[in-house]
């Protein structure tokens, strides 16, 4: 958490990300135009939000095998800095789909398998809210992060899938072949994924080493 | 009578001619940015996004920092 190679890893990356997002040839798509370079960083933050829950979910089956606190703040951090690129995605998805699907909202199967999604992780900060007991608040929100992670994949992954959807990859549009992903974008898609995952990870272990300070702070 | 149909025919063929004129200039070329990157205007986006994501890890490197001097109070 404190080493610094993988933060100038991520600096580099990102920073590919913005010069070649821009610079770098895309295809030339009607209704698209040159909004396809959004591939590079609206979905990168949905790919972010996934990967830091699914670190949350691993926090929340340690601390429930450990009894330990300091896994629940890992777990808290976790879900907190998932729950921010979250709302990113979901802005920066909407503000795509207002000038490229006609509307912000269109009630597609993904949009509304994320918002419902959203939504059961809002819900995991105000459990947490309301319980005020340490190990009964760690105990009892590990158990509901395991089954907030757990709703992802049909949510997210499996129905959108097998509807309608106005999304490329569901709904019998072929995924990303739309995008024609050709070799270009997959140059920048690539490390545009692991940059703006390093960076969520970051941002998360920050919070945690606060976290971190703050607990041990308590135990004296 | 047959002034009529050579009119008409010539008519015909200018319509076409004409549609077939438009559909090549829509389907040429798709909307790019193409002004933006022929007047160099793109880099200035380039540069603006750059100082934003410039200005973000800078924070964030004051507080790793911070809190690396927080850990080690301890």
């Amino acid at each position: 958490m404190r080493s610094w190679w993988w933060k100038i890893l991520c600096f580099i990356l990102v920073g590919f990300t913005v010069l070649g997002g821009f610079l770098m040839p895309v295809p030339r798509l009607d209704i698209l135009n040159e909004t396809i370079r959004n591939l590079y960083f609206h979905v990168p933050m949905w790919f972010t939000m996934i990967l830091l829950f699914a670190g949350a979910f691993y926090y929340s089956i340690k601390y429930l095998r450990t009894g330990n606190l300091k896994d629940d703040v890992y777990a808290l951090q976790f879900t907190n800095t998932g729950i921010f690129f979250s709302i990113i995605g979901m802005l920066t998805g909407m503000e795509w789909a207002q000038y490229t699907w006609g509307a912000a909202w269109s009630n597609d199967p993904k949009e509304l398998g994320t918002a419902l999604s959203m939504l059961i992780y809002f819900a995991y900060i105000i459990l947490r809210g309301g319980l005020k007991d340490d190990e009964k608040r760690a105990k009892i929100s590990a158990v509901y992060n395991i089954f907030a992670f757990a709703m992802l994949i049909p949510l997210i992954f499996v129905l959108p899938r097998m509807v309608d959807s106005l999304h490329p990859g569901n709904g019998g549009n072929p995924a990303f072949k739309q995008y024609d992903l050709d070799k270009y974008m997959r140059i920048v898609f690539y490390p545009a994924v692991a940059g703006w995952f390093l960076l969520g990870l970051w941002i998360a272990t920050l919070k945690i080493r606060l976290g971190l300070v703050r607990y041990r702070k308590e135990m004296e | 009578m047959l002034k009529k149909i050579s009119e008409m025919s010539k008519q015909i063929l200018l319509t076409i001619y004409l549609l077939l004129i438009t559909v090549t200039f829509s389907s040429a070329q798709t909307e790019m940015a193409d002004v933006m990157r022929s007047n160099g205007k793109i880099y200035v986006v380039v540069t603006v996004l750059a100082t934003i994501f410039a200005g973000i890890f800078a924070y964030l490197v004051y507080l790793d920092r911070k809190i690396r001097k927080l850990e080690k109070e301890k």
